[in-house]
């Protein structure tokens, strides 16, 4: 893994989602050298985790191996997974870069046979499925099922257990180093491109919506986790209270953004997100499940206006103008019931429902101020285009709350600001 | 006025809104509200009063000027705060809602036999005189508020209440001869007096522009 070779015309792209992705294969594409670094022990992130993305309704595994394809064809992008930058120092064109690489204890002759998942009994919370349903995964474990590596990993907390040797006792590969150390990495680079992505706003924040507290109160993309086939529950959308299928959901928007108290932006994707996740409600019902979708104001912005009128053409879809105000919950059937009074004849209403998903609003996943990196953000924790931040550049959901659509052609804009600094490099190096 | 453009936009302005911006406290607050009915859903007496909070605020920007001074909204709030900590915009809306009651009663829009504003006179009245409550006058006034025969019934009622508070020394029969009062009366009626001064003018100009 040390035998890394970059210069200060080697771009490096920080985050293996689609941003990061398309990032550092765009630069790579042109004759760049990039290096990809992800702090998971997979490329893909949360687009991986959907079901479905708007406004194709396709699904992301299709990109994913489009995007996969291209990275195994281009030798000029090195990908590092499990690498954590811990300190960024210098300037355009000659920037210094400190990382973290935590052992994953499986090395490059794993064929993901499986055989050390099969050994181990240790299970830990399904990360990739945001625990829907309590869902585990095994101590030894392969991300999901494109993950790329296509490696297993160990986790760090089976290490000293004796399931560890059960574990390098079933590989047959000799893929499993129980001793692997952490490492840490200095890399020279002329550019930057942080494409650290967005995290789901914590529902629990939002306590009149008693995520913590109310099980049939879920968030958009647990319910995403919901609809895969290999998922947590089939590919069904069930209650987590009774395992019932919930034919009767309510969507609620702005949980979390648009909210002085929470995330003062608007998170941009969550009115086209419920609008999507009504056609998975069609999907699995037809005409007997219903779909309520409660909101401010519907912003599906420019072509996805499509979208809004498809859903209003739906009979099983409804919308109320109204933000919710609190939900209860009724303890005989474990049905959240919503209060508020709705804007269009200031009706006050009690809404018993099966299940209620929050829209739940994005926010970027790293915060800038803890990180020992000198970037200007704006107020919401989002990188800016600032000419301070010299050879580094916000790609994706790390500069804005946007769609996937979007945000690659955000990562793209990145690419071609990174290729110009390290092209200025070249230039004056005579490269 | 000369500009005929901004003569044409003056005469579609809406003129209650611009009254509720120049004469409430925080009215221009109002405008900031986007409907979203946080404020209704949390508000403990919701379910009591005419319109509201949200839609007071449309039917100020629809120019309902009756409606909404004669309405008994405001005069039910009972300030918990529960829509100020909840508004995503942080509009203050207890304090719009004490303005516009304040605003009502000023110019006698209230309804006949509004308990709360009866209430809340006698309380300034009270208040007003020696700058500290008396207790003892504030309560017998509000006990005699709807009659007499009324008055003796509600005192009789509470003279166990009365009596445990006067051996507690919480409350001094004594007060009913002009009672105690802060170090200057006289200059904080002068100070009451010139902040009045001052909200009126602010109205009068109101009136003229």
């Amino acid at each position: 893994m040390t035998d890394v070779v970059a210069t200060n015309q080697t771009i490096l792209v920080v985050g293996g989602g689609i941003s990061g992705m398309t990032a550092a294969l765009e630069a790579a594409e042109c004759g760049k050298d990039v290096i990809l670094i992800e702090k998971n022990p997979s490329l893909g992130g949360r687009v991986s985790q959907l079901y479905k993305y708007f406004p194709k309704m396709c699904h992301p595994t299709c990109g994913m191996e489009i995007n996969l394809r291209r990275i195994k064809a281009n030798k000029r992008v090195r990908v590092m997974t499990m690498a954590e930058i811990t300190q960024v120092t210098g300037e355009a064109g000659n920037y210094t870069v400190n990382l973290k690489l935590s052992p994953r204890y499986v090395n490059d002759n794993c064929t993901a046979c499986g055989a050390c998942k099969d050994a181990v009994e240790a299970e830990f919370d399904d990360e990739y499925n945001y625990g829907v349903m309590d869902s585990k995964r095994k101590g030894a474990y392969l991300p999901f099922f494109m993950a790329y590596p296509q490696h297993y990993v160990i986790d760090q907390r089976l290490i000293g257990t004796a399931d560890a040797d059960k574990a390098k006792a079933a590989c047959q590969y000799e893929a499993i180093e129980l001793d692997m150390p952490e490492q840490d990495l200095t890399l020279n680079v002329g550019a930057i491109v942080w494409a650290t992505g967005w995290k789901p706003y914590d529902a629990n924040k939002i306590q009149p919506y008693g995520y913590d507290r109310i099980p049939n109160v879920i968030t958009s993309v647990e319910l995403e986790r919901m609809m895969d086939q290999m998922g947590p529950t089939g590919g069904k959308i069930l209650r987590p209270s009774d395992g019932k299928e919930a034919k009767d959901i309510a969507f609620i928007q702005c949980a979390g953004s648009r909210d002085r108290n929470y995330l003062k932006h608007c998170s941009r994707i969550c009115c086209t997100a419920s609008l999507k996740q009504t056609t998975y409600v069609r999907e699995q019902y037809g005409d007997d499940g219903k779909s309520t979708i409660y909101y401010i104001d519907i912003r599906a912005i420019d072509r996805f206006e499509d979208l809004y009128h498809k859903a209003k053409a739906d009979e099983t879809v409804h919308f109320i103008k109204s933000k919710v105000a609190s939900i209860t919950q009724d303890k005989a059937t474990g049905n959240p019931i919503l209060h508020g009074v709705d804007t269009e004849g200031y009706n006050r209403y009690s809404n018993p429902h099966d299940l209620v998903v929050l829209a739940i609003g994005m926010e970027p996943s790293v915060d800038f101020s803890q990180l020992d990196v000198n970037m200007t953000v704006n107020e919401h924790g989002f990188i800016e285009n600032d000419p301070s931040n010299g050879g580094m550049f916000g790609a994706g959901v790390a500069t804005d709350a946007l769609d996937v659509n979007r945000a690659v052609q955000s990562a793209t804009a990145s690419a071609l600001r990174a290729i110009q600094v390290v092209n200025q490099v070249a230039a004056t190096q005579g490269g | 006025m000369s500009n005929p453009n901004t003569a044409t936009v003056e005469k579609y302005r809406n003129n209650f809104l611009r009254e509720v911006e120049a004469n409430v406290e925080d009215g221009e607050w109002v405008k900031m509200c986007m409907q979203c009915g946080v404020c209704s859903g949390s508000c403990p007496l919701g379910p009591h009063w005419d319109h509201p909070p949200q839609e007071i605020f449309m039917m100020i920007r629809a120019n309902q000027r009756d409606e909404v001074l004669g309405s008994s909204s405001m005069w039910f709030c009972t300030s918990c705060y529960n829509c100020i900590a909840r508004c995503p915009r942080e509009l203050p809306i207890t304090h719009i809602m004490h303005g516009l009651a304040h605003y009502a009663s000023k110019l006698g829009f209230v309804p006949k036999n509004q308990q709360t504003q009866k209430f809340a006179q006698r309380f300034w009245d009270n208040l007003y005189k020696k700058g500290r409550v008396n207790e003892l006058k504030l309560g017998l006034s509000l006990y005699f508020m709807n009659g007499f025969a009324q008055g003796v019934k509600t005192s009789l009622k509470m003279q166990k209440v009365g009596l445990g508070m006067y051996k507690t020394k919480r409350m001094n029969p004594f007060e009913i001869f002009g009672g105690h009062s802060c170090k200057d009366s006289k200059g904080l009626q002068a100070a009451l007096n010139k902040a009045r001064e001052i909200e009126e003018a602010k109205a009068a100009k109101f009136q003229q522009a």
